[in-house]
């Protein structure tokens, strides 16, 4: 009965984005204000319908009912209970349902808090939103039912959720994910909705900016935890592979680094209006992009498309409607939008640019290596797999080409700036920048020109930044007046310039200075790594809620002391059988250390041992945090809830500059 | 020439070239580091380059997976049921590594004819079978059990 009732308010919630993408959208352009009214009550109707659907699968899960078939093939009666919830979204069905609850979500903040947007404008922004949400419970409906039952045949117990999601990491990694992706939306139905009026000014800039900011700062906290998570649970120490599933999260967040950059300039100069609504598009597309790759099977092969033409042909169909209709939208109005404001090349605009030139083309690459592949095979060309030195060789040279400018970016002014000024702003940044470089690696391990060159570039952009910030608060009363006159906005840009810097320093150290090594271990068998003694003290079998397991209990000494007591697992998962190794890690702010079981050899209880050393590996996830901090305190700044008034917000924008 | 239009042109150019390089980077960079995927059935009649990156995938050959007794080298075989491929790799194998399961190798060609892997993949879980694999599979006319089909 509850899954009929689910299955029965996704219809009604399909039937009122369909209401929502035409009726206040036929108002906008009748302006008729009663048709553009209904805009905010459909798009909350719409989230109570789909938030009760979700709601009803999630009950199928948790109460065990085998009779729906995603409930059978990805849930089991010994899983425990917050798994039995994750597992919810941990499959196709379920995880496009939270794809549309999210929307709705989000369609619904904008119509709750968007009080101070012209009428006009909200009803476009919300039947854009609402068509985007046709296309994807159409998609759910048509092909992907969640609530589809196995009557009669319902098996006695499930399959159970795949032992790599279950996992605390993989409890909040897909909803935060999926925010930011479903985030991007707003901005891309600001950008309909700007070109749609023609009419794009520093208004819609600072209307479209706190949401295009919160869905990035969404987007880099799920990446982070989706590569915490892969580090932790997929036992081999890695936490970035290339993998199309990851290059398809990190293609969005590539693409709306250099929109929230580019949006920063449209707002406060009427510069690059139309190529920020570029970006909005190209974002978003990205997006859906991302999302129907991990969903569609296509990454597995591309015959997959073969084996259910329905999923395959609405996706294609779907992708080509978005991308292809706002780009014919976008040839069609976008001179209508574009700008003509001139800029000295020493300006805070022309670094705007390299940011943005950096962030599109290292899209665009990784894009490329992704989809490569799928291109190949398509064509018959054979079955090729572009693998990560590719990916390393391309990026990495353009992440470091990009800290140079992105140390200048919030030093230097609008408009015009002098080279003089910015060389007597950032001398002594550089000076102690590069003496940093030469002097820390020498702390504690050998001299290595890529650290030594990371360490000195991080530092550059963090003593720039301090600078910067001092000297804006020196001129107040006291420290804490000072620091209270700086604007959210500043601080998001400051955190999150802060976290790039730290992700950098963690990245390189850690491929650089990592210490791995495999290798064969009895109980009673002692190896040393990096100064560290790893004791391998004995092998115990241990009982989990829904497996077995072997656990290896390892202490850590370093010159005698006692560092860590260390428990690896080997799972065997009873459901299925599968068989899962659980890393053990001791964690620290300047190394971690890490050891995971391989499989047993010979006849005496020895196993392969995986032993990893890391430093700093901490500093990427702790710099992706600031960052997405960074990016919600953005949308705190009381510009973005001021009513308008464009003479008090221009008088405000000239006394901060940000 | 308007100087907003003189601005515009710069910024193309400044694009252009960027880009361009990038471009030659990415083509660079692909060239060294992507790999194409050979079926057993090839590689036994000599299509795959020696030395070169490649990866193989089958079925693992029941009662073909050596252990060393005291390294983590591994020697094992793939076979797509027409010919077989000996591979050998040292260090930890993945979790749903087995006899009669399918898997892929990434390595090189010795003169030999054996496969020098660097890596191997396994599946992700019990349904899933490499795609590269069914493929090879399905090429040589057999399901995974080895039944003609």
């Amino acid at each position: 009965m509850i899954p009929e009732l689910g299955h029965f308010a996704l219809i009604i919630g399909f039937c009122l984005a369909l209401i929502l993408a035409t009726v206040p959208a036929w108002g906008a352009w009748r302006r008729n204000s009663r048709a553009m009214a209904l805009a905010p009550g459909l798009a909350l109707g719409l989230l109570v319908f789909v938030a009760i659907s979700f709601a009803c699968l999630s009950i199928a899960f948790l109460q065990d009912d085998f009779s729906v078939k995603v409930v059978a093939s990805n849930s089991n009666s010994l899983l425990p209970p917050v798994y039995k919830f994750s597992a919810v979204w941990g499959n196709h069905e379920g995880s496009l349902l939270l794809w549309a609850l999210i929307l709705s979500l989000w369609t619904s903040a904008v119509a709750v808090f968007s009080a101070q947007l012209p009428l006009l404008v909200l009803a476009r922004v919300l039947s854009v939103m609402g068509a985007v949400g046709v296309g994807f419970l159409s998609f759910l409906l048509l092909t992907s039912n969640p609530f589809a039952r196995l009557l009669p045949g319902t098996p006695a117990d499930g399959n159970d959720l795949n032992p790599l999601l279950q996992d605390p990491g993989l409890i909040i990694h897909p909803p935060l994910l999926y925010m930011g992706y479903v985030g991007f939306s707003v901005a891309f139905a600001f950008a309909i909705a700007a070109l749609l009026g023609g009419r794009l000014d520093a208004s819609w800039a600072r209307w479209s900016r706190p949401w295009t900011n919160a869905a990035w700062a969404f987007l880099s906290l799920g990446i982070m935890l989706g590569s915490w998570w892969a580090y932790y649970e997929l036992g081999w120490g890695g936490w970035w592979f290339w993998d199309p599933v990851e290059n398809a999260s990190f293609m969005p967040w590539l693409a709306g680094t250099a929109l929230l950059h580019s949006l920063a300039a449209t707002e406060k100069r009427g510069l690059f209006k139309s190529w920020t609504l570029l970006l909005a598009i190209f974002a978003f597309s990205l997006s859906l992009l991302g999302t129907f790759m991990v969903r569609s099977g296509v990454l597995t092969s591309v015959h997959a498309f073969a084996t259910d033409p329905a999923r395959g042909l609405f996706i294609l169909v779907f992708l080509a409607l978005v991308v292809g209709g706002s780009l014919t939208l976008y040839a069609l109005r976008a001179p209508a939008v574009s700008s003509r404001v001139s800029f000295d090349w020493v300006s805070r605009e022309s670094l705007i640019l390299c940011n943005n030139v950096v962030f599109l083309v290292a899209t665009i690459t990784v894009l490329f290596g992704t989809l490569f592949p799928l291109i190949m095979d398509a064509l018959g060309a054979g079955k090729y797999s572009v693998g990560p030195p590719y990916f390393n060789a391309v990026f990495v040279p353009l992440m470091a080409l990009l800290v140079p400018f992105m140390g200048l970016g919030p030093v230097a002014r609008w408009k015009r700036d002098s080279v003089r000024r910015w060389r007597s702003e950032l001398l002594f940044p550089t000076v102690v920048a590069v003496l940093c470089g030469l002097t820390l690696p020498l702390f504690n391990a050998d001299y290595n020109l890529w650290v030594a060159l990371a360490v000195a570039l991080s530092a550059w952009l963090v003593l720039g930044l301090s600078r910067d910030l001092w000297y804006r608060v020196r001129g107040a009363v006291s420290l804490a007046a000072g620091l209270r006159r700086i604007t959210p906005s500043y601080w998001g840009m400051f955190l999150a310039h802060l976290g790039f810097a730290a992700c950098v320093t963690g990245i390189v150290a850690t491929s650089q200075y990592n210490i791995e090594h495999d290798l064969k271990m009895s109980p009673g068998d002692t190896e040393t790594l990096a100064g560290y003694e790893f004791r391998f003290v004995e092998l115990v079998p241990v009982r989990g809620p829904n497996f077995l397991a072997d656990e290896a209990r390892v202490e850590v000494y370093r010159n005698g002391e006692f560092v860590a007591r260390l428990a690896p697992q080997k799972r065997r998962y009873m459901a299925t059988g599968q068989v899962m190794t659980e890393a053990a890690i001791d964690p620290g702010l300047f190394r971690d250390l890490y050891v995971a079981m391989g499989e047993p050899i010979g006849e005496d209880g020895a196993w392969a041992i995986r032993l990893h050393y890391k430093p700093m590996v901490r500093w990427m996830w702790l710099g992706a945090i600031l960052m997405g901090l960074g990016g919600f305190t953005t949308v705190f700044d009381k510009r973005y809830r001021r009513l308008r008034s464009p003479a008090a917000v221009s008088a405000s924008e000239a006394a901060h500059g940000v | 020439m308007h100087p907003v239009r003189k601005q515009r042109l710069l910024i193309v150019l400044f694009v252009v070239l960027f880009s361009s390089a990038a471009a030659g980077l990415v083509m660079y960079a692909l060239s060294g580091n992507i790999n194409l995927f050979f079926p057993p059935a090839d590689i036994a009649q000599g299509k795959a380059p020696v030395g070169q990156p490649i990866r193989v995938g089958g079925m693992v050959v029941a009662d073909s997976v050596q252990r060393s007794d005291n390294s983590l080298a591994v020697t094992f075989e793939l076979t797509d049921y027409t010919a077989n491929v000996s591979v050998v790799y040292e260090g930890i194998l993945p979790d749903l590594f087995g006899e009669g399961q399918g898997a892929v190798a990434a390595g090189r060609l010795n003169e030999q004819g054996v496969l020098v892997a660097t890596e191997v993949l396994a599946k992700h879980d019990e349904n899933y079978m490499p795609p590269e694999v069914a493929d090879a599979l399905e090429q040589s006319g057999f399901d995974h059990k080895g039944n003609a089909r």
